[in-house]
């Protein structure tokens, strides 16, 4: 007698090979870019390893035809943007992304959704042009605020909608149990919500953050640039996307050199922050269990 | 029509008489008077339902409901599911209304007073009249203690008289939680088993000492064990707070209540309230033929 569990049509073969094929198809794309990954970062860290030293860090560029020098001015000068964009969006971000998670049945709400996206997918030199004509051109002169108010523009979207989706992710059932303890809705958000969906949002915020710091284009029409140390926020300042762009672009080998060096510390930075939150989120997760 | 005995009722026309006069918006709707059941009680946290209708959108979810719910005692509502018994109590603390396009017709009366006047906020009336759901929902982020505090620390609350370690004790011993965690209470509320976690829910309604406390079937995701207790604690909290339970366990309502009030769907999907009475008269003897065959396992 036959068994009745094993399937032997020529159908049940053919959708077992179709299988097959597709489960082959997105292991294969998916080990395709673990490898340009792994190709990315393995140039980076080889060549930027080779020029990376203590002087990248607390020295600002040499004259040309020294050697030597570092990027120290550009490394502050990113930090201090970015501290700029902070301060700008992460409230901006941080209410936006409330509104949309807490208040979404509105009609209004949809239409915030629409702008948040749009504005998610505005080029960033489109962005740039946009800092540029509004703060650069009004004050006459690049600088520090125009590169953060720029970077901020970039970072609103990002955060905001990451921000709603970690509010999302906190059950109704603790707003309901809170609603029924005669808590008004804007403390529930407040205390109950936005606290359960605390790490959520604090990796939205560091993951936009990262973002903003890699990006060059906006701050080459903003911040431009500096050789030296800044003077003051209205200055120009030295970023070091900016830094690396100018120097990975010149004629000089030294140039090239420092523009790996740079890279490896932007890639770094970026890695450490998405590993650490990913680290720290994984943590409060368990703890929640 | 619902079923009565003389003496309440004789009791209701009595009581009905001086509220008429101290509660002008009573008078107002006392045109509904025959579809009121018959019992009104003097015990503070007395509801009343008149012509109570839920609608989501343009579907009424609830038809037409009046009835009286016993201050300080146990109403339990039972039904087949779907009949409406959630909506029904979540009108009861304007919980319905934060549903999307839902509202409500008629009237409903915490002592006397209408909890959807015009000027009242349902916040006030939140928390007067309490509600635990059908899943333990303590907030992940506190411990045990800041739990049982939330209401009042939250909404910046403080009392005179007893200091805020009082009160959580004595909400903790109310929901017979206390001896468990007193040792712990620092400790995250999410660490406590299912059913120490639904008693830190109703320690956490107790705790801004309501009128009412409603109860969504509020042990359906509880083993037996954690059931009985919860049940033991029902029957325990009586006398100080009104309970208005669901379930969909008949001998829990048989066990835990003093009255019944029997839900069915009627031919447009909607919910009825097909019988109220004592719950020995809706278990033993009841008057409605569908009533008779619910509690008898016949469907349902
Ligand atoms: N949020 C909602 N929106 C629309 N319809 C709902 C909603 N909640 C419940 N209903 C409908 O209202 C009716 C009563 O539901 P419910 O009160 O939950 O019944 P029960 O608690 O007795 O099982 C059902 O037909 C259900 O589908
Ligand atoms: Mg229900």
């Amino acid at each position: 007698m036959t068994s009745t569990l094993v399937d032997t049509s020529l159908r049940y073969r053919r959708r077992k090979l179709f299988s097959n094929i597709m489960v082959g198809a997105a292991t294969a794309a998916a080990l395709g870019m673990m490898a340009i990954l792994a190709l990315i970062l393995g140039q980076v860290f080889l060549e930027g390893g080779r020029y990376l030293n203590l002087d990248f860090f607390t020295q600002r560029p040499q004259p040309l035809g020294q050697e030597g020098g570092g990027m120290a001015n550009a490394i502050v000068g990113s930090l201090i943007v970015l501290a700029i964009a902070a301060v700008l969006a992460l409230p901006v971000g941080f209410f936006t992304g409330i509104y949309l998670s807490e208040y979404a049945s509105d009609r209004f709400a949809g239409f915030v959704r629409f702008v948040v996206e749009t504005m998610a997918g505005v080029p960033s030199i489109v962005v740039g042009i946009f800092a540029y004509v509004l703060i650069v051109r009004q004050t006459g002169t690049f600088s520090a605020i125009a590169g953060g108010f720029a970077l901020a523009v970039i970072m609103i979207p990002i955060f905001a909608r990451a921000a709603e989706e970690a509010l999302a992710t906190v059950p109704f059932s603790l707003r309901e149990g809170a609603m029924a303890l005669g808590i008004p809705s804007w403390r529930i958000v407040l205390r109950i919500v936005v606290p359960t969906a605390g790490p959520g949002i604090v990796t939205a915020a560091m993951l936009a953050l990262a973002r903003a710091g890699g990006e060059t284009a906006p701050l080459i029409m903003t911040a431009l640039g500096n050789r030296f140390w800044h003077d003051g926020l209205m200055d120009p300042i030295a970023t070091l996307p900016v830094q690396i762009w100018t120097y990975a672009t010149g004629p000089y080998d030294e140039w090239h050199q420092q523009a790996w060096a740079g890279s490896l510390v932007l890639v770094g930075v970026t890695v450490g922050i998405i590993g650490f939150v990913r680290l720290v989120y994984r943590g409060t997760q368990f703890r929640q269990l | 029509m619902t079923q009565h005995d003389t003496s309440t009722a004789t009791k209701e026309r009595e009581v009905s008489g001086t509220s008429a006069t101290e509660h002008p918006a009573v008078q107002a709707s006392s045109p509904g008077q025959s579809h009121v059941a018959h019992v009104e009680s003097t015990a503070p946290g007395s509801l009343r339902v008149d012509d109570l209708e839920a609608y989501y959108g343009s579907f009424r979810a609830v038809s037409p409901v009046s009835m009286a719910i016993e201050g300080r005692k146990v109403t339990a509502i039972i039904g087949p599911s779907g009949c409406g018994k959630s909506t029904f109590i979540r009108c009861l603390n304007r919980m319905h209304e934060t549903a999307r396009g839902a509202h409500i017709r008629g009237h409903i009366y915490l002592d006397g007073e209408d909890i959807n006047g015009p000027k009242v906020d349902p916040v006030v009336i939140r928390r007067k009249i309490g509600m635990v759901f059908q899943k333990p929902n303590p907030f992940p982020t506190m411990s045990i203690y800041d739990n049982v505090a939330a209401g009042l620390k939250i909404n910046g609350i403080k009392s005179k008289e007893r200091s805020m370690d009082e009160i959580v004790e004595q909400a903790l011993r109310q929901a017979a939680l206390w001896d468990e965690v007193k040792d712990k209470l620092k400790q995250a509320g999410t660490a406590l088993s299912g059913g120490q976690q639904q008693r830190l829910c109703i320690a956490r309604a107790l705790a801004v000492e309501p009128e009412v406390l409603l109860m969504d079937e509020p042990c359906s995701a509880l083993d037996p064990i954690a059931t009985l207790a919860i049940e033991d604690l029902i029957r325990q909290l009586a006398p100080q707070v009104t309970i208005v339970i669901v379930t969909h366990n008949m001998q829990q309502a048989s066990r835990v209540s003093d009255r019944t009030a029997f839900f069915m769907m009627n031919a447009q999907r909607s919910g009825e309230l097909v019988e109220y009475d004592t719950t020995a008269k809706v278990f033993t003897n009841p008057a409605d033929k569908r009533t008779d065959d619910y509690v008898t396992g016949r469907f349902g």
